[in-house]
């Protein structure tokens, strides 16, 4: 009785979590908050489905989801920030930014 | 320090985009429960276990990727290659980071080769465990990854003609396998059973060289740069690619 009841609080903390740092991922304002963010969300969820009962799942999320999904957004969020810096240094027109 | 990608979005359309979401999550629930209520009990589970001595691999998740829906992960290598296709559309690659210091370089010479390890294990384990060819190749791509920020502007990938041959590598062999069941007379991707659990294996192995390449490339995120930039110390990072493609 106690062991479930220990083991429905669990499930619920971790639920909640997982709802918290998808709120905190899509909430937040600065790309590369919301990439790491996403990658806690990413690793978080491979918790999940590992209590699930679904550790194929979970592998991929860690490896996949979190880990190289989480680095080809982090690099994508400095590629931004390095091209909005370019646009904001030269006001001129913007006939020479980037195609990226 | 804000930089925001974007102005600040409109009220209204992100009212839009929390109740069309809203919306998706009750229609997902609604096809969900219809469904339980139409196929009570456990679907495929039962069919897939008892079909299970046949497939050549004893990990009921390999053997759903690998052999009952084995069509479905080829068109999946073929979306990876697609996405690492516009990638490399993009134009070539920015030069990558500077060369890393000692710290970094003595724990890349550590987990380079624990990862590498650790994605034939859990390729070969993918048989009967937990494991097969996308979380190697994963990990292998993870691998590349660590090379490229330690200063690696092609994150360890061979030039591009290689890499051209190692993208589509798992996808040729998937595709080969097919058609010689298909020519034994058998359907598509119909293995026979005493060469089932061994086609898997080779699929698996080269399906993870492809895998590990196409997430790679994509990592580097453009035309890979051509050899004889490699490393050279005053490479700067966030330098704009000034020569044409």
């Amino acid at each position: 009785m106690t062991a479930t009841l220990a083991l429905l609080i669990f499930d619920v903390l971790m639920l909640l979590t997982l709802l918290g740092l998808a709120v905190a991922t899509l909430s937040s304002r600065d790309p590369r908050r919301a990439a790491i963010l996403f990658i806690a969300f990413g690793l978080w969820l491979s918790l999940v489905w590992a209590r699930l009962g679904a550790p194929d799942v979970a592998l991929a999320e860690a490896a996949i989801g979190a880990g190289l999904g989480g680095a080809l957004i982090l690099s994508a969020a400095r590629r931004a920030r390095a091209s909005s810096q370019a646009k904001a240094r030269a006001p001129t027109p913007p006939e020479r930014t980037p195609p990226v | 320090m804000r930089n925001s990608l974007e102005p600040k979005p409109q009220r209204s359309a992100a009212l839009l985009v929390v109740v069309l979401l809203i919306l998706l999550a009750g229609l997902l629930q609604w096809v969900y429960f219809t469904h339980a209520a139409t196929a009570p009990g456990a679907g495929l589970t039962a069919l897939a276990q008892a079909e299970l001595p046949r497939s050549g691999v004893t990990n009921p998740v390999t053997a759903v990727l690998l052999n009952y829906r084995a069509l479905d992960t080829l068109l999946e290598l073929s979306v990876l290659l697609t996405a690492m296709l516009g990638i490399w559309s993009l134009g070539p690659a920015t030069p990558g980071y500077q060369q890393a210091g000692a710290v970094f370089a003595g724990l890349a010479a550590w987990v380079v080769p624990l990862l590498i390890l650790s994605g034939g294990y859990l390729l070969w384990i993918g048989a009967k465990a937990p494991g097969g060819a996308f979380q190697a190749g994963a990990l292998l791509a993870a691998a590349g990854v660590i090379q490229r920020l330690g200063g690696d502007p092609r994150a360890s990938l061979p030039n591009e003609s290689a890499q051209r041959w190692l993208a589509i590598a798992g996808i040729g062999i998937f595709a080969l396998v097919g058609l010689a069941t298909l020519v034994a007379g058998r359907g598509f991707l119909d293995y026979p059973l005493a060469w089932a659990g061994w086609l898997i294996l080779l699929i698996e192995t080269f399906a993870t060289l492809t895998i590990a390449t196409l997430l790679t490339a994509a990592y580097v995120g453009g035309q890979p740069p051509p050899s004889q930039t490699t490393a050279t110390p005053g490479m700067h990072r966030m330098q704009a690619p000034d020569r044409k493609a």
